[in-house]
């Protein structure tokens, strides 16, 4: 077992076993604050690991984004307020539970639940790797085509608000990516005479502009920030759960861990859909629905456990087809390409310490998270009764210096003005800045697998459309693409509003 | 008479469909080569009908249906990050890292109300200190602190 050999000597070498804890403990504290969810937390930290080693860049930013889900749920326990969009449903029992006076046992059983549902969707990334990686070998440029439209499609319309806008945004995404000079003729494409804009936008310019500056305005603007709390304090005494509770939270665990582990890959449902499903899946195998809401501890165990599960497996695709499902995702591709690693079925092969080493940091990591949740938990208890105007100037040096110090450019300063005026206008008018980056990641690759898919195909897009494969998910895009269309023109149908991850 | 029924999908729709004329122009200019071997415009091109049809769809739907509730648009926030990001850029070749971070920290504080002048400065001080920590120390980039308006 290459886990063994290569991954765990990995990431149990010192720099990586710091860079691991420094993410998880990022991502609890960007979890536990509310408004800055897993997306923006991989943003801001996005310019430093230009300056670290692959494998310990990758291992900090996946620290980040599943330390996240573990920290968001305090906030939603402690004060009704979802710590990021995964922990929301959580809100609805946990803050109950709290105002009982148990507020322990909820965080105790959503870090214990948390950590079984990141154990098995690591378990699942692992049975699921080998099968996927001998699959997609098989894969030419028209069978990665067909999966990176369906997965952009999916992306873009299953979560966000209106699908037609996310679709929209997707395809703004795709232009943005062609900026810059093409590969295959050496033509300059959109510069508009900007010598900076020759090697294309940086991707850390966009998020920065689109996650970074908007969502600082938007919660500066927001009053709710400002209001005082008070916490009461959590002790440790108080986290040990019941028999009762034990009891009633296993079968939750295990069902929301499945869940969450079949949902994670798939393109567009990521943690937070799946704790959303968890939770009516709960109500509704429960014997007594009439006490979810009033603090039900299977209404934290299994969401919790869910949201944890699809983190871990939103891996798979991302890191063996190089194929993200959300704009999350898209920026741990876009931190493996600043290094010049191209994520996709041979990077197991190719690049094993970042494979393995990465896998075996998501078992220490998820080790360390239970130690800063359950003994540490009173840090970030104190941590929620700072108030949350202190965090804002924070955010805004760090995005100006870590786009600055990407490129060491001020264009690149001008141009982030630009993305977050442009993003906070697409916050005004309701269209989801999300897809905008998976396009974006995605769109030099779907162009070279077309071009060289059509080269193939002769020029034929017949052609292209009767590979058995390459056809089948080009007949399942376009399926879902005009049932979207008709329900968008039919009526208004705005789809669930979810925010991105 | 003909009454607009969200006026924000309308102008949110018209956006798009100018970008994408604004691009599709610029990618006519580009080779666009045949379907076998697509030269560099033909791609971007796709996107730009794409694109177009897409914001057409959301004007016209905009005229028909109510959208979505929208926010309004929080102009004191906007503008203040905004300068304090502007700040940054403008100061930091004169002033160098420290001055420049420090006045982006500071005019970002005024951002959010309730602010009291001496933790703003205490949280400024500690977030220069921080940053130099890690960015000049830590990661040894080569940052000029004090520039060239200092001697």
């Amino acid at each position: 077992m290459d886990l063994f050999t290569v991954g765990f000597p990995t990431a149990f070498s010192l720099q990586n076993l710091a860079f691991c804890f420094a993410g998880v403990f990022l991502g609890t504290l960007a979890g536990a604050l509310p408004g800055i969810g897993a997306l923006t937390a991989v943003t801001l930290l996005l310019p430093i690991t230009f300056h670290l080693d692959p494998t310990a860049a990758i291992i900090m930013l996946a620290g980040v984004y599943y330390g996240t889900e573990y920290g968001g749920s305090t906030a939603s326990i402690l004060l009704n307020l979802p710590g990021t969009a995964a922990n929301a449903v959580t809100c609805l029992d946990g803050y109950p539970m709290s105002q009982q006076g148990r507020a322990g046992v909820a965080l105790f059983v959503t870090t214990a639940g948390s950590f079984v549902g990141g154990s098995i969707g690591i378990l699942v990334l692992l049975a699921m790797a080998p099968l996927l990686v001998s699959f997609s070998l098989a894969f030419g440029p028209a069978e990665y085509f067909a999966i990176m439209v369906f997965g952009l499609l999916a992306s873009a319309t299953i979560a966000q608000g209106s699908p037609l806008k996310g679709l929209g945004m997707v395809v703004m995404g795709l232009l943005l990516g062609t900026v810059g000079i093409d590969i295959n003729s050496g033509t300059y494409r959109f510069t508009f005479g900007f010598f900076d804009l020759f090697d294309g936008i940086s991707l850390i310019v966009l998020a920065m502009g689109l996650f970074g500056v908007t969502e600082v305005i938007a919660a500066i603007s927001e009053k709710s920030g400002d209001r005082d709390r008070k916490l009461n304090k959590v002790s440790l005494r108080s986290m040990i759960p019941t028999r009762e509770d034990v009891r009633r939270s296993i079968l939750p665990v295990l069902r929301g861990s499945g869940i969450g582990s079949i949902l994670g890959p798939l393109p567009g449902t990521g943690p937070t859909i799946a704790s959303f499903i968890s939770y009516s899946i709960e109500k509704r195998v429960a014997k007594d629905p009439s006490r979810f809401g009033k603090g039900a501890i299977e209404g934290i165990a299994s969401p919790e456990a869910s949201n944890n599960a699809a983190g871990q497996t939103a891996f798979v695709p991302t890191l063996l087809l190089g194929i993200p499902g959300s704009a999350t995702m898209a920026l741990m591709i876009g931190a493996l390409m600043i290094h010049g690693i191209s994520p996709g079925p041979r990077l197991m092969a190719s690049h094993p310490e970042i494979f393995w080493g990465l896998i075996a940091s998501f078992w220490i990591g998820n080790v360390l998270l239970v130690i800063l949740n359950i003994p540490l938990i009173g840090i970030w208890v104190r941590l929620l009764s700072i108030p949350a105007n202190m965090l804002y100037p924070v955010v805004v040096v760090l995005i100006c210096l870590g786009t600055y110090t990407a490129t060491n450019n001020l264009f690149d300063v001008w141009l982030l003005i630009f993305f977050g005026i442009a993003g906070y206008l697409m916050r005004i008018l309701k269209f989801e800045p999300a897809p905008v980056l998976v396009g974006f990641i995605l769109g030099p690759m779907v162009e070279e697998n077309l071009r060289r898919a059509m080269l193939l195909a002769d020029g034929n897009f017949l052609e292209i459309v009767s590979r058995p494969l390459a056809g089948s998910i080009i007949a399942v895009t376009v399926i879902m693409a005009a049932i979207l269309l008709i329900l968008s023109i039919k009526k208004y149908y705005s789809g669930q509003a979810m925010p991105a991850e | 008479m003909f009454q607009v029924k969200s006026p924000k999908d309308v102008i949110g729709g018209g956006l798009l469909v100018v970008f994408a004329l604004l691009l599709g122009e610029q990618s006519f200019v580009l080779p666009l080569g045949s379907s076998a071997r697509m030269g560099p415009g033909y791609f971007p091109l796709v996107l730009c009908v794409v694109l177009a049809a897409m914001g057409l769809l959301i004007a016209v739907r905009g005229f028909r249906f109510e959208g979505e509730i929208y926010g309004h648009i929080a102009w004191r926030g906007m503008g203040l990050v905004l300068i304090a990001v502007l700040f940054f850029a403008f100061t930091l070749r004169p002033l160098g890292l420290i001055p420049a971070l420090a006045g982006t920290g500071l005019l970002a504080t005024l951002a959010s109300r309730r602010f009291h002048l001496k933790t703003a400065v205490l949280l400024v001080a500690a977030l220069v200190l921080f940053s130099w920590a890690v960015f000049v120390e830590g990661l040894g980039l080569p940052f000029v602190l004090f520039g060239s308006w200092f001697g």
